[in-house]
């Protein structure tokens, strides 16, 4: 006979979105109980959360050597579905409910301003930093600044132009220190760049582009700006992934040769 | 029905994804470019026409804003679920590009949100 424990373990694997729910509910009661008592609310209890949530991923990161951080322990995989691109997109679509299609159209134009500036400034910042740390190649430097992108762009980006596959790991890692940096920075430095509006809220989505860190950055600051930034960044990584191998790249090219 | 409402929010998130990789099937690329925000704007439509002809009951509009309300726990189950651990190792290239893109992206959108509304006086 199975002990209680082994009980346990086949019920949670074989449930384990229901885990995953328990967990986050868990998690994020903590989260809003220390906000409140340690930090008086000043610390949004979503940031705490948030911080809680990739302290996690680490742990994980660290038992399983994958890939998915905590979601990689077989009874807590359910929180990958939870926070997977399926659900997440869910979510994200549902809080526009209410909002205004005028609202998006009014920082239209500055909304494509800002994604433009956005990836140009992402090639820009890491394609010299990739020139710093000695790669003098076109496509080493455009697959590292396509990785400080997202994380998205830079393995696309350098699968298409044809980089090593050391480059093209080290822009995936470049692309998640932006987008775990964006989800922890948000909330602190929010009050300093003005993001207290629908229209700031949306040239920070294209700017940032790293969906994740920016719906996650958001979260944490108000969630009334999540959909306007959520508009933005989210045709980023496509149009990223299109001028990343095309546009940039030639540009660069000619440059390094 | 609560059903009517996710109903209508999964056939959004639906036609929304498959438009964006039409989009960059069109553009030659093997991605998706801007699925969330089209299917953002087709719930923004759809729910404006629902209400104006009246046929938008509470049970419905629960079920659009139930998923919305569970957006954190869902975000923190993402940041669970991220590769922390390859971001740390990545090296100082990868910490130092991610990282000054960040600083200068932050420094950028402040310098455009503060130059856009100067320029409105409308704003005051």
């Amino acid at each position: 006979m199975p002990s209680a424990l082994q009980s346990l373990e086949i019920v949670l694997i074989k449930n384990s979105l229901l885990v995953a729910f328990a967990i986050m509910g868990s998690t994020v009661w903590i989260s809003y109980f220390l906000s409140d008592r340690l930090t008086r609310g000043r610390l949004h209890g979503s940031a705490i959360a948030i911080f809680i949530g990739l302290v996690m991923a680490c742990i994980g990161g660290i038992i399983t050597n994958g890939k998915q951080g905590i979601a990689d322990i077989a009874a807590l995989s359910g929180i990958g579905l939870m926070g997977g691109a399926m659900l997440r997109d869910l979510a994200i679509v549902a809080t526009a409910f209410g909002v205004k299609a005028e609202e998006f159209g009014k920082s239209g134009l500055m909304g494509v301003i800002s994604l433009l500036t956005g990836i140009t400034l992402s090639f820009l910042v890491g394609g010299t930093v990739a020139y710093a740390f000695g790669y003098r190649d076109a496509i080493s430097i455009t697959t590292i600044g396509a990785g400080s992108a997202t994380y998205i762009v830079g393995p696309v980006t350098g699968s298409a132009i044809g980089a090593t596959s050391e480059v093209i790991a080290l822009s995936v890692a470049a692309g998640l220190v932006k987008a775990i940096l964006v989800m922890i920075l948000t909330p602190f430095l929010a009050k300093y760049i003005g993001l207290d509006n629908p229209r700031a809220a949306m040239i920070f989505g294209g700017i940032m582009g790293t969906n994740s860190g920016v719906m996650a950055g958001l979260a944490a600051t108000d969630p009334k700006l999540v959909p306007y930034g959520a508009m933005t960044a989210t045709f980023y990584t496509g149009l990223g992934c299109l001028l990343g191998p095309s546009v940039i790249f030639i540009f660069i090219r000619t440059i390094f040769g | 029905m609560i059903i009517y409402g996710t109903a209508l929010l999964s056939i959004c998130l639906l036609l929304g994804l498959t438009m964006g990789r039409i989009l960059g099937n069109l553009a030659g690329i093997d991605a998706d470019i801007g699925g969330v925000g089209i299917s953002m704007l087709l719930l923004i439509i759809s729910c404006d026409y629902l209400q104006r002809s009246g046929r938008m009951k509470p049970p419905t509009e629960a079920g659009i804003a139930f998923w919305g309300s569970i957006y954190i726990p869902i975000v923190v189950a993402m940041a669970a679920s991220q590769n922390v651990l390859a971001a740390l190792q990545g090296g100082a290239v990868a910490l130092l590009a991610g990282t000054l893109t960040v600083g200068a992206s932050f420094a950028v959108v402040g310098f455009f949100v503060k130059a856009g509304s100067s320029n409105s006086p409308a704003k005051g």
